[in-house]
C-alpha cells in the first residue's frame, strides 16, 4: 500500500464523510462537496477517491438498508475510521503550523 | 414501476457485466439516483445519454471484474459435447452443410490469395537492415502553368548536395540507371543492364558479397559487382574476383561477386558498376550531367540516424530547393523524401526503379474479396438461423442442465469456427489452383510477386478462417443464446421461427445487390476493353510489325530484308506510339513567351504512308541523306489550333516556321489529321513528326498469305546481322493489346469474383428456397386440396424471393451506373457511352438463375399429393 498521505481532495472528501456523519454515501458526498467548494464534484472522481480511502484504511464503509428511491439498491455509507482521524489531525497541525510562521499575509483587500 | 422510466437496459447490463459484483449495487445505485435527478431537470432522452456515458466512464481498474478462469475450464471440458453435437447436426444436415462449407471455402480461397499477394507486396525490401531508416528522395517537377510530373528519379546535383551538405544523415548513396549493354568475356557475349552506384551503396543497401570488400567495391572508375548469377553466366563460375569484363571497348574490373538478388527487391539490376565511371565519361545530355534540372535519370538514398525527425530533412531539402531553383526558367523543383516501405504500394510515380503497385487498385481489390467473404457469411447466418428449429431443443437441455447464455454462444461460435476451419482444407486446395491461373493473367504479376507459402502465410490463413467463423457463426449464436428454455420444450412450435424474416431478407438483398454490381461491371469493362482494342486510331496498324533494332543499324537491315517479297513497305520510326509512352520537346511559334511541351516521333519518309496517315495539306517528307540536317516537320491539327498558325486552317499553316527551345527553326510541310498517339485515357494534344531516316524501331508492312514463313524469313536475316540478341518483333495489332494489359487484367479479375459472388449468392438463395417449401408443405397441400393449380402456387411461393431481387436490383443497376458514369469512365477521354442493355443484361442473367433454382423447387412442392403430406398429421 502506499503511503497514508493525503491528497488535497482526498482530504476534503474525508472531511466530507466526517461532516456528513451518519449520512455519508456517495451522492450525499458529491452535493456536499460541491455546496462547500462551488466546483462540481464528478461522481467517478469522487467514487475513485472513496475507493482509494478504504484501501488505505482512512475509512470504512457497510451496505445500508435497501430503499425505492435507488431503484432498490442499496446504499454504501463510508465513516471515517480511527487512522482517517489521525490523518485528518495531522493535515490541520502541518497547515497550522505553517500559518504560524507567516509574519504578514497580505490579501490586498480580495477577500 | 414499469411505468415510471428507467435508465437504458443495455447500459444496465454492460455494468453488470464489467463490474465487480461488490461495487456494482452501490454503483447502480448512485447512477439511478442521477439519472432520476437528470430526468427531473432536462428529460429522458438527456438522462438516458448521461446514464449511458457514466457506465462508460466507470470503466476503470478497480471496477473491473477479475477474468473466470472458472468459466474458462468448464469450456475446454465441454468442448468434446460441443464438437460432438456439431458433428451430428452437420451430417444430418447434409444439403445445408454443403451449401456452407463450399460457399465458405470458395470464397476464402479467394481471400487466401489476396492475403498471400498483400504480404508479398509488404515483405518488399524486408531483408534490408535499415529498411525502416532508409528513404529515396523523390522529386516533384513542376512546369509553370502545367502540370506537375511526379518522379522516383532526381538530379546528380541533389544527391551531391545532400551527400556533402546535410547533417544529420547517415549515409547517402547514388543510383543511376540506364548501364547496359553486350558484355564479353573470351568468346561469350550477354547482354546485360544493371545501375551505376557508388561507393556506399553496400553501406545503405544489404546485399552481401560473397567476394570483395563492400566498402571499396565501387569505389573506383571502371569496376563491376556482379551478382552469382550474371557471374555464373558470364564465366561459368562465379571465383571471379579481379577478372574482367568488356563493354564495347572498355574493360570493367571485377571487384566483388554478391548473392543474387532476392525475389522481393525494388532494386534489380544485373550488374553494378561504379559511379565514378559515368561520371569520368560525363555524360552531357538534357543540360549537362550535374544539371539541377536533369532530374530522370538518377536516384538518392540516405538511410537517416535512430530517432532523427523527417521535418528537419523536409526543412533542409526545401532550403536546398529554394537556392537551387533560381537557376530554372520556367519550371520549379521540389523534393521530398519517401521511406523504403512505401515504394512498393504507394502513389503513382514516374521513373520508378523497381515493381510498384498502385494503393488505390490494391484496397479496391481487397474490398471485393471482403464483399465475396462476406456474402458467404451471410449463407451460413441465414441458414443456421432458418434452420434453428432442430436445435432449439438441444438449446433448451443444455440451459436447463444448466448452461450460462455465455456458454450456448460459446458452443455456436465454435461451431461455426470448426466448420469454417473445415472449409479452409478445401479453400487451400482450390487456392493452389487458383494461385497458377492469377500468376498466368499477365507475365508482369509473375515478375512482382512469388506468392509462395510460409509458416507465417499458413497463420494468417488459418486467422482469415478463424475470423470468418467468428463472423459468420455470430449472429446464430446470439439467436440461440436467447431462446428461451421453458418455452422451447414445452411447445417447440411457439418458437418465432419468422421472427429474423426482415434480417434475413436485408442480407438476401445485400448478396444480390453486390452480384450485380460485379456482373454489371464486368460486362461494361469487358465491352469498353474491346472497344478500346479495336478503336479507331486515326492510322492504319493492321498488319504492321515493328521491330526493335536494339542497337542494330537500319541501313543494312533494312536493304536485307527489302529482299523479301512479303514485305510491301519499311519504315523507321524513333517510337512505337499509342503503346502509352511519349517524348515531348519544348516547342514555340511566333511569340517568344509562348512555348509547349509538345509530344514527338522521329519517322523517315515512309512512314506516314505505311501507316495510313492523312494528309490534311502539304505533302509527306522527302528522303534525305543521312549526313544531310532536315528542317521540316509534319504535325497534327492540334498544333496549328494551339498556336493559331495560318489561323488555324491546315492549308494556310503550309510554310510557316516553328521552333525549338535551341532556337532552330524547322519549316511545316505537312498537317495530319489528328490521331491517337496515347492510350485512350488521354485527350489528343500537339504532336510534330520530325524526320530521320535511322531510328530503333523498323516498321514493316506485310502483305503475307503464309505468315509463318514470312516470319521464319525475316528471323534468318536478323540472325544474319546480330548474332547475339533474339530477334525482337511484334505485330502493331499485339502491342496494343499488350497495351491495355492491365486493364484487361482488371476486367478478368472483376469478371472472376463476379462469378464467385453469382455463385455463392445462389447456393445461398437455393438453400432458403429449399427451407421455405419445406416447412411450408403442409399449406401448399392444403391450398391444393382448396383448389389452387401449379402455377398459382409456384408465383405464391417465389414471388417474396423475386420482389427481393427486383429490389436489389434497383439498388444495384443505377448505382454501377453512376459508378461508371461519374467515376471511371471520366478517367478514359475516349469511351463508348454505357448501353442500357448492357446494364440489364446480368440482372436477366441473374433473375433467371434464380427463377430456375426456386421454379424447380417450388414445382417439386406443388406437384407432391397433398394426401401424403397430410395423412401424418
Amino acid at each position: 500500500m502506499k503511503g497514508t498521505n493525503l491528497g488535497e481532495f482526498e482530504e476534503l472528501v474525508l472531511l466530507t464523510i466526517a461532516a456528513l456523519a451518519s449520512e455519508a454515501y456517495s451522492v450525499a458526498i458529491c452535493d456536499e462537496l460541491e455546496k462547500h467548494t462551488g466546483r462540481a464534484a464528478k461522481l467517478g472522481v469522487v467514487h475513485a477517491v472513496l475507493n482509494r480511502l478504504e484501501e488505505k484504511g482512512l475509512a470504512k464503509s457497510f451496505l445500508g438498508e435497501a430503499t425505492n428511491a435507488r431503484g432498490g439498491k442499496r446504499k454504501r455509507y463510508y465513516e471515517v475510521t480511527q487512522a482517517g482521524k489521525i490523518a485528518l489531525t495531522n493535515a490541520r497541525e502541518v497547515r497550522e503550523g505553517l500559518w504560524r510562521i507567516i509574519p504578514d499575509l497580505n490579501l490586498g483587500g480580495a477577500v | 414501476m414499469s411505468l415510471h422510466p428507467q435508465p437504458p437496459r443495455r447500459a444496465q447490463q454492460l455494468l453488470k457485466w464489467y463490474c465487480r459484483p461488490e461495487l456494482a449495487e452501490d454503483l447502480q445505485g448512485d447512477l439511478y439516483e442521477f439519472f432520476e435527478r437528470n430526468l427531473q431537470r432536462r428529460g429522458l432522452r438527456y438522462a438516458r445519454f448521461i446514464y449511458w456515458i457514466d457506465v462508460l466512464k466507470f470503466i476503470r481498474l478497480y471496477t473491473l471484474r477479475a477474468p473466470n478462469f472458472y468459466s474458462f475450464f468448464t469450456y475446454t471440458i465441454m468442448f468434446n459435447s460441443y464438437f460432438k453435437t456439431s458433428r451430428r447436426s452437420l451430417v444430418r444436415n447434409k444439403l445445408f452443410s454443403a451449401i456452407n462449407i463450399i460457399g465458405l471455402s470458395i470464397s476464402m480461397s479467394v481471400g487466401l490469395l489476396m492475403i498471400s499477394f498483400l504480404s508479398d507486396l509488404l515483405s518488399y525490401d524486408d531483408f534490408h537492415e535499415k529498411k525502416s531508416r532508409i528513404y529515396r528522395i523523390n522529386t516533384s517537377l513542376q512546369p509553370t502553368g502545367q502540370p506537375s510530373i511526379e518522379l522516383a528519379s532526381g538530379s546528380v546535383l541533389a544527391g551531391k548536395k545532400i551527400q556533402e551538405t546535410f547533417p544529420n544523415v547517415e549515409q547517402v548513396t547514388l543510383l543511376r540507371r540506364g548501364f547496359g549493354g553486350d558484355a564479353k568475356v573470351n568468346e561469350t557475349t550477354l547482354p546485360l543492364g544493371g545501375l551505376w552506384a557508388d561507393a556506399s551503396f553496400f553501406k545503405v543497401f544489404t546485399f552481401p558479397l560473397l567476394s570483395g570488400n563492400p566498402a571499396t567495391a565501387l569505389k573506383n572508375p571502371y569496376t563491376i559487382v556482379l551478382p552469382e548469377k550474371t557471374a555464373q553466366k558470364l564465366f561459368g563460375d562465379t571465383d571471379v574476383l579481379g577478372k574482367s569484363v568488356r563493354f564495347d571497348t572498355t574493360e570493367y574490373t571485377i571487384t566483388g561477386v554478391m548473392k543474387d538478388i532476392p525475389k522481393l527487391s525494388h532494386l534489380r539490376f544485373e550488374a553494378l558498376v561504379s559511379f565514378a565511371s559515368i561520371e569520368l565519361q560525363k555524360p552531357d545530355f538534357d543540360g549537362g550531367f550535374m544539371g539541377w534540372g536533369n532530374v530522370f535519370s538518377n536516384y538518392t538514398y540516405i538511410v537517416l540516424p535512430e530517432n532523427s525527425s523527417l521535418e528537419t530533412l523536409q526543412a533542409n531539402l526545401d532550403k536546398l530547393c529554394l537556392s537551387e531553383n533560381k537557376q530554372l526558367k520556367n519550371q520549379q523543383i521540389q523534393l521530398s523524401p519517401q521511406s523504403l516501405n512505401s515504394i512498393t504500394i504507394g502513389n503513382r510515380l514516374e521513373n520508378t526503379p523497381g515493381p510498384t503497385m498502385n494503393q488505390i487498385t490494391i484496397w479496391v481489390l481487397a474490398g471485393l474479396v471482403l464483399v465475396v467473404i462476406l456474402s458467404a457469411c451471410f449463407n451460413y447466418t441465414n441458414l443456421s438461423i432458418a434452420r434453428s428449429l432442430r436445435r432449439a431443443r438441444e438449446v433448451g437441455v443444455r440451459k436447463i442442465i444448466g448452461a450460462f447464455k455465455e456458454h450456448v454462444l460459446l458452443q455456436f461460435i465454435t461451431e461455426s469456427v470448426l466448420i469454417s476451419l473445415m472449409a479452409l482444407l478445401l479453400a487451400f486446395l482450390l487456392f493452389l489452383v487458383l494461385r497458377a491461373q492469377f500468376l498466368g493473367l499477365a507475365p508482369q504479376l509473375t515478375e512482382i510477386v512469388s506468392l509462395e507459402l510460409s509458416p507465417k502465410i499458413i497463420l494468417y490463413f488459418i486467422g482469415l478462417s478463424a475470423l470468418v467463423g467468428i463472423a459468420a457463426g455470430f449472429l446464430p449464436a446470439l439467436f440461440f443464446a436467447r431462446i428461451k428454455a421453458i418455452q422451447v420444450l414445452k411447445d417447440a412450435s411457439s418458437v418465432p421461427l419468422f421472427r429474423r424474416v426482415n434480417l434475413r431478407k436485408a442480407l438476401i438483398v445485400v448478396q444480390y445487390t453486390f452480384s450485380l454490381i460485379f456482373i454489371t461491371t464486368t460486362i461494361l469493362g469487358y465491352n469498353q476493353y474491346k472497344h478500346f482494342i479495336v478503336f479507331d486510331l486515326g492510322f492504319s496498324t493492321e498488319n504492321i510489325l515493328n521491330i526493335n533494332l536494339q542497337g542494330n543499324k537500319s541501313e543494312i537491315l533494312r536493304k536485307e530484308l527489302a529482299e523479301i517479297p512479303s514485305l510491301t513497305d519499311i519504315s523507321t520510326s524513333r517510337l512505337v506510339t499509342s503503346l502509352g509512352s511519349v517524348y515531348g520537346t519544348m516547342i514555340k511559334y511566333q511569340q517568344p513567351d509562348d512555348s509547349s511541351n509538345i509530344a514527338q516521333n522521329y519517322v523517315d519518309e515512309r512512314y506516314l504512308p505505311l501507316h495510313g496517315h492523312r494528309l490534311l495539306a502539304g505533302q509527306h517528307f522527302r528522303p534525305r541523306a543521312k549526313s544531310e540536317e532536315s528542317s521540316e516537320v509534319i504535325v497534327n491539327e492540334q498544333v496549328i489550333k494551339r498556336f493559331n498558325i495560318g489561323g488555324g486552317h491546315p492549308t494556310k499553316a503550309i510554310g510557316e516556321q516553328i521552333k525549338t527551345l535551341d532556337g532552330k527553326k524547322f519549316t511545316i510541310v505537312g498537317v495530319v489529321k489528328d490521331f491517337h498517339y496515347r492510350t485512350v485515357e488521354h485527350r489528343i494534344e500537339p504532336f510534330v513528326f520530325f524526320y530521320s531516316p535511322n531510328e530503333g524501331n523498323l516498321n514493316l508492312k506485310i502483305n503475307a498469305k503464309d505468315l509463318p514463313a514470312t516470319m521464319a524469313q525475316i528471323e534468318a536475316v536478323w540472325k544474319h546481322i546480330d548474332k547475339v540478341h533474339p530477334l525482337d518483333a511484334h505485330f502493331y495489332d499485339d502491342q496494343i493489346e499488350e497495351a491495355y494489359r492491365q486493364f484487361s487484367v482488371i476486367v478478368k479479375v472483376i469478371g472472376f469474383l463476379a462469378f464467385l459472388a453469382v455463385c455463392i449468392a445462389s447456393l445461398g438463395l437455393f438453400g432458403m428456397v429449399v427451407f421455405t417449401t419445406e416447412t411450408k408443405l403442409k399449406e401448399i397441400s392444403i391450398r391444393k386440396v382448396l383448389g389452387a393449380n401449379e402455377p398459382s402456387l409456384v408465383y405464391f411461393l417465389s414471388k417474396g424471393f423475386l420482389g427481393l431481387l427486383v429490389l436489389s436490383a434497383a439498388i444495384a443497376l443505377p448505382s454501377t451506373y453512376l459508378l461508371f458514369d461519374k467515376l471511371v469512365l471520366t478517367q478514359f477521354a475516349y469511351h463508348q457511352p454505357i448501353h442500357f442493355w448492357e446494364l440489364t443484361v446480368g440482372f436477366w442473367a441473374i433473375l433467371l438463375l434464380a427463377f430456375v433454382l426456386i421454379g424447380s423447387q417450388t414445382l417439386k412442392a406443388a406437384r407432391t399429393n397433398p394426401a401424403n403430406v397430410l395423412k401424418n398429421e
